[in-house]
């Protein structure tokens, strides 16, 4: 049934209708709900959505599920270990090297990981779908200018790219987000450029032409609607990673100053406490590991519902 | 005619070189404060005649496109200037730490394959059984974990609670070996040291594990499902209905051709190699070309930096190139 829902879809986009518009409003409505049936057969995408809200309310509420400030210094408890360790409950998950409790500065951290993950793709897909649609659409030098310069950023391996640029920068958490989206909306421009290609030449495009629409409104009420579902698989799936990467140049020094709670700082403060306080490194990256799954296992549930063809290496 | 098509791929990436040389040559200029302010603000008391001295060392007197031309008259005859804290030229340095890297990066590949392989492999032809599902987990896992933290793991794990392997370095203080090629393995092996041998495959294993993690976790997706793909096909159902037994129709008929898009991917991964590597190289104080360039950004040794910046985007370039050279050697159906 709902395959065939699909397929129906397509056909009455592709076909010249005159009340096109309303026959799309009502198919989008009826995906949404389709979709959230798929969404909640497919096992692994309810956990990772699950896991996704509980750190989204975590790191809203930081303030009243932290039970302390989680940059609050008390050397007199330093490197208390965990409660099941022989620690106490005052501090759940034990102190770090400077007596700060260690639960509070990961919920705490879960804001900065968040806020960098989602902002970096926002941007990214605005820039690479604008610039995607641009170049898809049109054609010509413009695409050519920028395609080269997508392929340019593309010979940089992510890492090194991010890590040159920061070095640069220097840390800072909006230096952070220029230095990740600078590389991040290539993806997104590559599939929007490619996509918005094939779309153009089908039916419905052409039917709209005739209908008098101009080249905005077929953009973005005609060509976009159809590829949507692409760019929000590869911008969930993005997020893990970037994330990582934030953490990675965190533990490096160059990604958000030490003053705010971040995991990836947090565990390289630890590294020098490994042999007595292994906790300090541990708990973070669990938190960061926990966090990345669920994304990622939204990020492929929502491939197989959304968009199967899309398969990232 | 292939040797044409090679050759133009060959000639393409040549503008992409000087692409990103002109890129990093600008992240470098456009930076507020020159390299020269900064040294001088870490040196303390100087003369203005010693300022100027440096900033003529640097040509940093001239128009931005003549430094830009004397920095790729430096490229082309191999020069990429010299360190300003080591006072070295970077070239040397990249050709002292390379071979710890590439020793690291080899032990990472090997460690990838020989578990990716056979994991990807088995689960394809078990689909859906229990192993297939924890390899399948466990690959998940090792997507979504960061290598840095999955080193600590590994050294308070097996250095810091069992003792058995040790966590910084290449070699332990005591254990002498004479340099030839600078690749301690084969050191070792050329020399007959058997000792520093051992020694040094101890340093390898725990930076190899973390570095190849991930790359793993990839690969065996990538085996499982073309492997899932080769599976389907009718000549696998005609092999298996002459009576040849499982096993010996999947490694002897579908094997190769499941081979393919793994070698893809793994060609791919060399950019991970070389990123992942300055994270593990820092985690595990490995000397090589990741930690020469981390340490370099925190000494703000800019050409050191440039230079390394440099390297590593032509050695990913490079490596793509191969990759599609080998491709389409395995595979004439594919075009260039």
């Amino acid at each position: 049934m709902g395959i065939e829902e699909r397929t129906i879809s397509k056909h009455i986009n592709n076909a010249p209708l005159n009340n096109l518009h309303t026959v799309k409003t009502r198919l989008v409505l009826l995906n949404l709900k389709e979709f959230i049936k798929k969404l909640r057969k497919h096992k692994s995408a309810m956990i990772g959505s699950f896991v996704l809200l509980s750190y989204i309310l975590i790191a809203i509420f930081a303030p009243l599920i932290a039970p302390h400030d989680p940059a609050k210094t008390n050397l007199a408890i330093k490197l208390k270990p965990a409660v099941w360790n022989g620690g106490e409950w005052t501090h759940p998950l034990g102190t770090d090297q400077l007596g700060r409790d260690i639960f509070s500065r990961i919920v705490y951290g879960a804001r900065v990981s968040l806020l960098v993950g989602f902002i970096t793709v926002m941007i990214a897909i605005t820039m690479g779908t604008v610039l995607g649609c641009i170049a898809g659409y049109y054609m010509g030098k413009l695409d050519a200018y920028i395609s080269r310069f997508a392929d340019l950023l593309l010979a940089f391996p992510f890492m090194i790219f991010t890590i040159g640029a920061m070095a640069m920068l220097g840390p800072g958490f909006w230096n952070l987000i220029l230095a990740l989206s600078f590389k991040s909306w290539v993806e997104f421009f590559r599939l929007v450029r490619g996509e918005v290609l094939a779309e153009k030449n089908k039916e419905y495009v052409e039917a709209s032409k005739v209908l008098g629409m101009n080249d905005l409104k077929i953009i973005v009420s005609e060509i976009l609607p159809n590829i949507v579902h692409s760019i929000l698989v590869l911008g969930t799936l993005r997020i893990g990673y970037l994330i990582i990467m934030e953490a990675s140049l965190s533990y490096l020094g160059l990604g958000i100053p030490p003053s705010i709670p971040a995991w990836g700082s947090m565990i390289e403060a630890g590294r020098d406490y490994m042999f007595n306080a292994y906790w300090i490194s541990t708990y973070p990256g669990i938190a960061l590991v926990i966090l990345v799954l669920g994304i990622n296992m939204f990020g492929e549930g929502l491939r197989d519902i959304l968009d199967p063809r899309l398969k990232v290496e | 005619m292939k040797g044409i098509k090679i050759l133009e791929r060959l000639l393409a990436t040549i503008p992409v070189i000087l692409g990103i040389a002109v890129i990093v040559f600008l992240f470098m200029r456009l930076t507020p404060g020159d390299p020269v302010d900064i040294m001088m603000g870490r040196e303390g008391m100087v003369t203005e005649a010693e300022i100027e001295a440096l900033r003529e060392e640097f040509n940093l007197n001239e128009p931005l496109h003549v430094q830009l031309f004397i920095f790729f008259k430096g490229l082309f005859s191999g020069d990429l200037g010299n360190s300003i804290t080591r006072g070295v030229p970077v070239i040397q340095l990249i050709k002292d730490t390379l071979p710890a890297t590439i020793e690291l990066a080899i032990g990472a590949l090997l460690f990838a394959l020989v578990i990716a392989l056979p994991i990807g492999i088995i689960s394809a032809v078990k689909q859906d059984s229990i192993f297939d599902r924890i390899a399948m987990a466990g690959s998940f896992l090792g997507i979504s974990m960061p290598g840095f933290w999955l080193g600590i793991v590994l050294i308070i794990v097996f250095s810091v609670n069992l003792g058995w392997l040790p966590s910084q370095g290449r070699l332990s203080y005591l254990v002498y070996l004479e340099r030839i090629t600078g690749f301690h393995v084969i050191d070792a092996i050329v020399t007959g040291n058997i000792p520093a041998l051992l020694n040094a495959l101890k340093h390898l294993l725990l930076p190899s594990i973390t570095l190849g993690a991930s790359m793993a976790a990839i690969i065996a997706r990538v085996m499982r499902s073309s492997m899932l793909e080769v599976l389907k096909q009718d000549y696998v159902m005609l092999a298996r209905s002459k009576g040849l037994s499982k096993w010996l129709v999947v490694l002897r008929h579908c094997l190769k051709n499941a081979m393919m898009p793994t070698i893809t991917v793994v060609g791919m991964q060399v950019g991970v190699l070389l990123g992942g590597n300055m994270i593990v190289e820092s985690v595990f104080g490995w000397p090589g070309l990741g930690r020469l360039v981390v340490d370099a950004i925190f000494n703000r040794d800019y050409p050191l930096v440039q230079g390394v910046v440099m390297f590593y985007a032509f050695t990913f370039v490079m490596a793509n190139f191969f990759v599609d050279v080998i491709y389409t050697y395995i595979n004439p159906k594919i075009e260039m």
